[in-house]
């Protein structure tokens, strides 16, 4: 890039990334998934918000949830953490199975199945605590006994943070930055080990910049977790996601899972009008 | 010709302005007239003997001595029962009660009923309470109890407001990871809570410790010439003792009264700002 | 360390009773503190209903209700309540005389005229006032209010209701303005500026506009201020005496309800005599008189919050 060449940033990022690493991945799905939803249907008290929906999400990929604001998607990535039995007036029917277990049944606890999903939200909610006292908070309620140091270490190189924060590891998590704060978040999440990474719209409040860098690291712990990440920038789908699911309210505001698909295919070759007509910006 | 109706009602916004104005600096004006009173009749015949003596039949000897540990003790045991009770309520009401739940609601209207009751009938439920029933006879620990109903109201209400203060996103993060609800409660959400809840204390306390009303219906004595000396002693706190010399005929008495009230008022005072300062570094630690 | 293989193997995710119950066992006294508030209500019904029961198996509720004369420490007793009540009515209705007109145009002028800066300075002053014991305001009452009536009025006892009176409505102004302001502020910007944009004045708007539109939080705030004037006893046990007297003059010594209950527990009064369980009786009419008060505030609360929802 030769100096005074004026191009806009974004484009500048998209020349210099290199594409995402995409394995083959089998068109039919993956033998062991980690979650099969089957029929699942929700309502907040007597509305309906999402109409049987039957995807399995497999493991160790990345899985994007795409679709216009209000569809339903933050609902469906919330199911698979029980984090709607907050809400008094939820309720839902038909089943999801993680790695075979039935996580709606009564014998299965709320509790310890978050204790295996981590979950990064919208925007940045670190606890008004010390970096090291926030990603040593999920070990300390589990009881952990051993070096909290390393583990701490170990947990922001790998959300990325280490390098910017090792000499204020008791400064306040709210004094960081913006992205700096989401990558404080992942690592919160990465420290019990989960197995699974849920993320609703994690760059949506953060700068090109701030989003680059999150991306990079979501494409590098795709590696060694499952991820499903909501999210309403199509590009950051495209780039990041193995597959992607499409989900569509109608006009009684129930979402409704479209189509669902290797990424490359719901991008280029798409099998539904809607999504053609979506993901081409005709509506969203 | 507009003009001219204008020209009036503009007099009139005039008067109005200045009556709202003069209504304001009346009531400055009687704060400060109170308090240059207060310190006038009550400076001059406050001196240390004064902190030290007990009362005697004589103005010029007697002291407040028994009442300042009588308030010592009263306001650290009201605050030893009733800071942890309250908390605990305001917890329960706020992260523990199933929304709409019949009980939950009746608690809730429950205390903000008991929050406008006159003390006076929280000093009978006291006497035939605590006094009659538990045979406490007229006793610190009898008055502690009484003050801890009549703080309690205010202590749940403060901590609920602090309790809520802390955002959801706060608590989703920690249930997200698989903390249960106790553990949200002590790790996250109490110690977010701590400033209101420590400002919602302070000013319980200071309510407190200007009662008398309730305490004279338990029995507290007007003329106590010992320190206490255990939960079951009788005892006088200050508001009870200026009430007494106040009484008196003797314009001695009503000087040290006024002494009397000065220190109640000085206390008083610190109290607030010490609440003050607290919610200030309180909102700060949020903000991060 | 934990490491991401050790994280990934599988964990049950079925429920651990034993967690469940520690959960369920922390709960319990926090529940059990949210009942001692439950406890103080029915231990303040059940001690006055008691004690006025058996009062009044020896003193029939006529008599109560009909003499005209509060002699119950005397050897002649007569029980006429309206002696003491019509004393806190009058010592009441003066304070709020005073109170409501003062706290009212201090309010107004905190919400419509004031700038942040005066506000943010009388706002303490107003909480200083609010905070300061009733017994301070009894000694201000009797030492400095009470020489100044009696000189301007020629012949008025030592204690006396006026003095009372204008001392607790001194005490009360600080609450009454600072529940209206909140009604006031809550009307929206909208109306305000709707008002000025027809060209009104400053007064007008105040007048016309804000003050009707929040006009049910400030009858809730009225009467909430009654119900504090009608329990305080301090003020009035200092400077109105404890002589009760049916009477509507104010520059004589008169006892109200709550003087009463004090004036009786100085005393010696043994414990289940009939002085004794005369408190409870009079507690019981107070504590039904200010029940019913904050009760009508809540419903002019309630009227008030659904006209802005």
């Amino acid at each position: 890039m030769s100096p005074g060449t004026a191009t806009p940033l974004v484009q500048n990022l998209d020349m210099v990334l290199e594409p995402p690493v995409r394995r083959d991945v089998p068109t039919e799905t993956a033998p062991d998934p980690a979650f099969r939803i089957s029929g699942l249907s929700t309502w907040y008290g007597k509305a309906q918000a999402l109409r049987d929906l039957t995807l399995d999400l497999p493991k160790n990929r990345v899985t994007a949830i795409i679709g216009p604001s209000g569809c339903g998607k933050s609902t469906l990535l919330r199911c698979l953490n029980r984090m709607n039995d907050l809400v008094p007036s939820f309720r839902a029917t038909g089943e999801i199975f993680y790695h075979g277990d039935d996580i709606n049944s009564d014998k299965a606890d709320p509790v310890m199945l978050r204790r295996q999903i981590g979950m990064v939200f919208q925007k940045a909610n670190p606890f008004p605590k010390s970096i090291f006292e926030n990603v040593a908070f999920g070990p300390r309620i589990n009881g952990y006994r051993k070096d909290l140091g390393a583990l701490v270490e170990h947990t922001l190189r790998r959300a990325y943070l280490w390098d910017e924060v090792k000499d204020k590891l008791h400064a306040s998590g709210l004094a960081l930055s913006g992205g700096q704060q989401q990558r404080l978040c992942i690592a919160r999440a990465l420290a019990v080990s989960p197995d699974v990474l849920l993320m609703d719209e994690p760059c949506s409040a953060l700068d090109p910049i701030a989003t680059y860098r999150i991306e990079e690291l979501i494409r590098d712990l795709a590696k060694d977790y499952t991820i499903v990440i909501v999210t309403h920038n199509m590009q950051q789908a495209s780039r990041i996601s193995d597959r992607t699911a499409f989900l569509l309210s109608g006009e009684e505001r129930v979402g409704e899972l479209v189509e669902y698909d290797v990424t490359d295919t719901i991008f280029t070759t798409p099998r539904d009008k809607r999504t053609e007509a979506y993901i081409t910006g005709r509506f969203g | 010709m507009i003009l001219g109706s204008l020209g009036r009602a503009r007099v009139y916004d005039r008067l109005f302005a200045g009556l709202c104005l003069g209504a304001t600096a009346l009531a400055i004006g009687i704060l400060a007239l109170l308090l240059v009173k207060i310190f006038a009749d009550g400076v001059p015949t406050l001196t240390l003997s004064f902190l030290t003596s007990y009362p005697s039949r004589f103005p010029a000897e007697a002291g407040i001595r028994a009442a300042i540990l009588g308030t010592l003790w009263l306001i650290g045991l009201t605050a030893a029962i009733a800071v942890p009770t309250g908390i605990a309520a305001a917890v329960w009401l706020e992260e523990y009660a199933p929304r709409n739940n019949f009980l939950a609601r009746l608690i809730e209207t429950n205390i903000a009923n008991l929050a406008g009751v006159p003390s006076i009938i929280y000093g009978l439920l006291g006497l035939g309470l605590f006094v009659r029933i538990l045979q406490l006879e007229r006793s610190v620990i009898a008055g502690a109890l009484t003050m801890s109903l009549l703080v309690l109201p205010i202590i749940v209400i403060s901590g609920r407001e602090a309790l809520r203060a802390v955002p959801r996103s706060q608590r989703d993060a920690a249930y997200a990871m698989g903390a249960t609800r106790s553990q949200v409660v002590s790790r996250i959400v109490l110690p977010a809570a701590y400033g209101g809840t420590l400002t919602g204390v302070i000013l319980a306390l200071s309510r407190a410790i200007g009662e008398t009303a309730p305490l004279i219906t338990i029995g507290a004595l007007t003329f106590i010439a010992f320190d206490p000396d255990g939960l079951l002693s009788p005892f006088t706190v200050l508001p009870i003792q200026i009430f007494n010399w106040i009484s008196r005929p003797q314009s001695g008495f009503h000087d040290i009264a006024a002494s009397a009230i000065v220190v109640l008022i000085v206390t008083l005072l610190f109290m607030n700002a010490l609440a003050v300062v607290v919610r200030d570094r309180a909102q700060r630690r949020l903000r991060g | 360390m934990m490491t991401v293989a050790e994280g990934a193997a599988r964990r049950s995710i079925r429920r651990d009773n034993a967690a469940a119950i520690r959960e369920r066992l922390v709960e319990l006294p926090l529940f059990l503190a949210a009942l001692v508030t439950i406890v103080t209500t029915v231990g303040i019904v059940g001690v006055l209903l008691f004690e006025t029961l058996e009062f009044f198996q020896v003193v029939p509720l006529v008599r109560f209700l009909t003499e005209t004369e509060w002699t119950p420490l005397f050897s002649t007793k007569q029980f006429g309540i309206i002696v003491l009540i019509s004393a806190t009515v009058l010592t009441s209705v003066g304070a709020m005389l005073l109170a409501l007109p003062l706290g009212l145009l201090v309010a107004i002028y905190l919400s419509e005229y004031a700038s942040p800066n005066v506000r943010r300075a009388v706002k303490p002053v107003l909480e200083v006032l609010a905070g300061i014991p009733t017994v301070v305001y009894g000694y201000f009452a009797l030492l400095f209010v009470t020489p100044i009536i009696q000189a301007l009025v020629p012949g008025t006892a030592v204690f006396n209701g006026a003095s009372a009176a204008i001392v607790m409505g001194v005490m009360i102004m600080p609450m009454v303005t600072s529940l209206s302001e909140d009604a006031m502020s809550a009307v929206p910007q909208s109306l305000r500026e709707a008002a000025f944009g027809l060209g009104a004045l400053r007064h007008q708007v105040a007048l016309r506009v804000v003050v009707p539109a929040a006009l049910s939080g400030i009858s809730a705030a009225f009467i909430l201020a009654a119900s504090r004037a009608v329990g305080e006893t301090m003020i009035v046990a200092i400077a109105a005496g404890l002589n009760p007297t049916l009477t509507l003059n104010p520059f004589v010594p008169i006892e109200t309800m709550t003087a009463y209950i004090v004036q009786v527990s100085l005393g010696d009064t043994p414990h289940g005599t009939l002085e004794y369980k005369t408190i409870f009786a009079v507690g019981m009419v107070l504590f039904l008189m200010t029940l019913g008060m904050n009760l009508l505030s809540q419903l002019f609360v309630r009227r008030f919050r659904e006209e802005y929802q």
